[in-house]
């Protein structure tokens, strides 16, 4: 049932090519202006900072619309179809894939055009995989919300931006060390530790909270 | 006598009000007089943070017994609690002025941490604003409440490890910890705490009648 939602997930994304494209493009022209307003000069904090900024606003973009189209007759089927978690699971593992694999596009890019000043990239990573989760997995959550709010973008930001502190200010300290080029002895795995508790934490809420939501 | 905790809450503030500004404080490096502020600044936020529980719980009640009255007091106590907020962030600022020599700063975790849980507020309150519909309103609020609230106590449990605090009685501030309120203040202090959380739930009382009768006329 879940692969068969995940399925029908990735068919509609990919029928619409307008949808990846604009995610691509959105990118792509977000790097390329911050890259000429900064013309090169960024030290270290200040390219950690800005590479998460534009991850953050990215993600709550992307996944923003990703209840939207749950609306009236859709709505009806997934409700008399599928079980809240079921379709709860499917929504956060499709968002998490689709996050996973922007936030890599996006770290790309953005080496490209500015530069990439990461010193221990298998850290980075780590943390670029349980950030995206993470954001993926909360934004989930506040789509579905945002959604039956009737659903217009500055509910999602506003809803979104206080939650994701938590998550941006650990996933900022840990990435800092990253870029910095910190041994593994001397990398702080209590954060890690607390990046994966959060993803777990925001798994169960949403498997607690979304059935309330369901129900129309 | 049901009334009885008005009384006391108006009495123990007034005394507070007095007694603070009078009474003899010991004299500590940086804060000086400025540690008076305990006595108004500290029990403002216990107050606030009482008012977020009470939030919560109502919140959790209108999520399993799926009702309207449980919502209105989500929002009630989310309201008192959020009024809390503005005395207790002046009377911080102020200090943090006289002491800290800024008004504000992003060191400190408190600072932070209060900044959040007032966007929270204000992304709560607009979230019902976008609802029409009464048990939607209900249903969708209540679980953004919960969900805000465990993050914000995430957020609050992981910032420490952070930054270290610049509020007195973190890192090495002289403090308004344990050993550095002698009794003489503790006779404010905790009359201080226990009159502003009593005061609290009175005004929640009362914005609660005040949507009861709203309630009766609308109907």
């Amino acid at each position: 049932m879940i692969i068969e939602l995940i399925k029908k997930e990735f068919l509609l994304e990919f029928r619409q090519k307008s949808t990846i494209g604009g995610v691509l493009v959105y990118v792509v022209g977000t790097i390329f202006v911050s890259a000429l307003c900064f013309k090169g000069k960024l030290d270290k904090p200040t390219w950690n900072a800005l590479f998460w900024v534009i991850t953050l606003f990215t993600s709550v973009t992307i996944s923003g619309k990703s209840f939207l189209k749950e609306t009236g007759g859709q709505a009806l089927f997934n409700f008399l179809h599928y079980s809240p978690v079921q379709f709860i699971v499917a929504k956060m593992l499709y968002n998490m894939a689709f996050m996973l694999a922007l936030s890599f596009i996006t770290f790309f890019f953005y080496g490209f055009f500015i530069k990439n000043e990461v010193e221990n990239l298998g850290l980075f990573f780590v943390v670029l995989t349980l950030a995206s989760t993470g954001l993926a997995a909360i934004l989930s959550l506040m789509s579905a919300i945002a959604s039956k709010a009737n659903g217009n973008f500055a509910i999602m930001s506003i809803l979104s931006f206080p939650v994701l502190m938590p998550l941006i200010l650990v996933v900022i300290r840990i990435s800092k060390q990253a870029v910095d080029g910190i041994e593994w002895a001397g990398v702080g795995f209590n954060f890690i530790g607390i990046l994966v508790a959060l993803n777990v934490l925001t798994i169960a809420l949403s498997f607690l909270l979304f059935p309330y939501l369901w129900r129309d | 006598m049901k009334n009885w905790y008005k009384i006391f809450s108006v009495i123990f503030i007034l005394y507070t009000l007095v007694w603070g500004l009078l009474n003899p404080v010991p004299r500590l490096d940086i804060l000086n007089e400025t540690i008076r502020n305990v006595y108004y600044h500290v029990p403002i936020w216990f107050a606030m943070l009482g008012m977020m529980t009470v939030s919560l719980i109502h919140s959790l009640l209108a999520l399993t017994k799926n009702n309207i009255t449980n919502d209105t007091k989500a929002y009630n106590a989310a309201l008192v609690g959020f009024f809390f907020s503005l005395p207790g962030l002046t009377t911080g600022s102020i200090w943090a002025k006289y002491t800290w020599g800024t008004w504000w700063t992003f060191q400190d975790p408190k600072l932070n941490g209060v900044a959040i849980s007032i966007l929270i507020y204000l992304a709560y309150f607009i979230l019902r604003f976008s609802v029409d519909d009464e048990m939607k309103r209900a249903r969708i609020s209540a679980v953004y409440n919960v969900f805000a609230f465990v993050m914000m106590n995430v957020f609050i449990m992981i910032l420490p490890r952070l930054t270290d605090s610049l509020h007195p009685g973190n890192g090495g501030n002289p403090a308004f910890a344990q050993y550095d309120m002698d009794n003489n203040m503790r006779m404010v202090f905790y009359p201080a705490v226990i009159g502003w959380i009593l005061f609290s739930f009175w005004l929640f009382n009362i914005k609660n009648r005040i949507s009861f009768i709203k309630n009766k006329l609308n109907d």
